[in-house]
């Protein structure tokens, strides 16, 4: 089954800023509550919209979290430093937001991953900049594989973040990821696909369409999970519809338990 | 022809065929090529990027205008002269250090362009000594500087230092741009503007040099 990771505590959007701010604590965890009864499997933590506070903001928001989290988190931030804070403050197992290939994220980043238990969302992101092709995305996840199997990380905890691009820019940004995930799912069975879902739409109007459309496309071509709004009940209903489309759903349980609660309309 | 509109419409309705028979027809009927490029084509170029400010048009519809526009500047250009082609200025763009991020940057450097500068695009993770020597090499006299990232904008700063540091602060406007860039934020570090959009961008460095 897809796996959601839920976005929304994230201090670039407006209200959780201003939550975080004025240490609404009541707000953070009905917000958290609510993405968990909305199916999130993850609950993504990212305290960087502050400059010059992550630290501290990091710290309050684990702590107002924890007590009413039922999923892991996906500590999220480009400082080691808060990722090795926020990892010895958590109760449950995190998925790491993010590692990739630029010198000094990787770099300060594979000592920080050797010997911890966590998920690791990896970027195909290069110190040459945006991938240009199908290939030089397949490279990068093959490269970012082995780095993370050498320290210990199984297939299973990696979840390759093949960097969507705009549509809006070249039209065969589409393909060139798909084709991407297709081929590094047929090498890495057990490896997961994840990313953010805007990206593709960016530049264009009706973005909502845009986005819930390609992921059932990458669904198809291997996606088996998203950082998304768990509360954007048609991007849900989408999910939850492909994964059933997919075969993925016994007796198309979940997605008659969607029909009924009002999630999935057509 | 006396007002330009027909090439402007042509332009901003993305109709290559005709508009690349007005701007020939033009030279024909004795207009002179730097006026069809400033009153026609730039003038078409600085309506698709209001359109764009007021997303009424879109990136797909500015690059297939650009490069509409391109093709009748190719006609345009034996016939222009030194000057018609160069200053209304030299623009410097690029991605600040640590950051990768190129695409808005690019939408920006071509509708620079467009508008009639001369734009230098440094790329991206451009490290504040290479945007001041190159300043000095290009004699730029806008210097814009964009950041995606909330770790990277510290960079913008340290590269605003950098320029007056190195006395070139007065022969340079510096503009900002990025997602998560403001105003607030371009005020406190002593830039000269922000731009939220590439269409707007393009209109602020123009009012910056005149």
């Amino acid at each position: 089954m897809f796996q959601v990771i839920g976005e929304r505590i994230n201090t670039s959007r407006k209200k959780v800023q201003a939550a975080v701010a004025d240490r609404d604590a009541e707000y953070i965890r009905e917000d958290v509550k609510k993405q968990q009864e909305a199916g999130a499997d993850f609950i993504d933590v990212n305290a960087g919209a502050r400059i010059g506070h992550e630290k501290e903001d990091m710290k309050w928001l684990l702590n107002t979290i924890q007590p009413v989290a039922i999923v892991p988190l996906c500590l999220d931030s480009p400082d080691p430093a808060i990722l090795e804070m926020a990892y010895d403050m958590v109760d449950r197992t995190p998925m790491i937001n993010s590692i990739s290939l630029e010198k000094d994220r990787f770099d300060t980043m594979m000592p920080f991953l050797k010997g911890k238990e966590c998920k690791i969302v990896a970027l195909c992101m290069e110190d040459d900049g945006m991938p240009l092709s199908s290939d030089d995305i397949v490279a990068r996840a093959q490269k970012l594989v082995k780095e993370l199997e050498s320290i210990g990380l199984k297939q299973d905890d990696i979840y390759i973040d093949p960097l969507v691009q705009p549509i809006s820019t070249d039209s065969t940004k589409g393909n060139m990821v798909l084709d991407a995930v297709r081929q590094i799912k047929k090498q890495y069975p057990k490896v997961h696909i994840t990313g953010g879902l805007s990206n593709i739409s960016y530049g264009l109007p009706e973005r909502k369409i845009i986005n819930r459309t390609f992921v059932t496309l990458m669904m198809d071509a291997g996606m088996d999970s998203a950082i998304i709004d768990p509360l954007d009940s048609k991007i849900m209903a989408t999910i939850r519809t492909a994964d059933m489309l997919l075969g993925r759903d016994n007796f198309c349980m979940t997605y008659l338990k969607g029909v009924r609660s009002g999630v999935i309309k057509s | 022809m006396n007002d330009f509109n027909e090439i402007k419409d042509t332009l901003v309705n993305l109709d290559e065929q005709r508009l690349l028979q007005l701007v020939k027809n033009a030279l024909e009927n004795g207009i002179p090529a730097g006026d069809i490029l400033n009153k026609g084509l730039i003038a078409g170029m600085d309506i698709v990027g209001e359109k764009m400010e007021n997303e009424d048009m879109f990136i797909p519809e500015v690059l297939m205008a650009a490069q509409i526009m391109g093709k009748g500047v190719e006609i345009l250009k034996p016939l222009l002269g030194a000057e018609e082609t160069s200053s209304r200025g030299s623009v410097l763009i690029g991605t600040v250090k640590g950051d990768l991020h190129d695409i808005g940057k690019n939408l920006v450097a071509m509708m620079m362009e467009s508008a009639g500068l001369v734009v230098h695009n440094l790329g991206v993770d451009i490290a504040p000594e290479e945007f001041v020597r190159m300043i000095k090499e290009k004699n730029a006299n806008i210097l814009c500087l964009s950041a995606l990232l909330t770790t990277t904008m510290p960079m913008m700063k340290q590269t605003i230092d950098a320029v007056v540091e190195s006395g070139l602060r007065d022969q340079v406007k510096i503009m900002v741009g990025g997602a998560p860039v403001t105003q607030a934020f371009a005020d406190d570090i002593g830039a000269d503007a922000f731009a939220s959009d590439a269409g707007s961008a393009a209109k602020g460095a123009k009012a910056l040099i005149n």
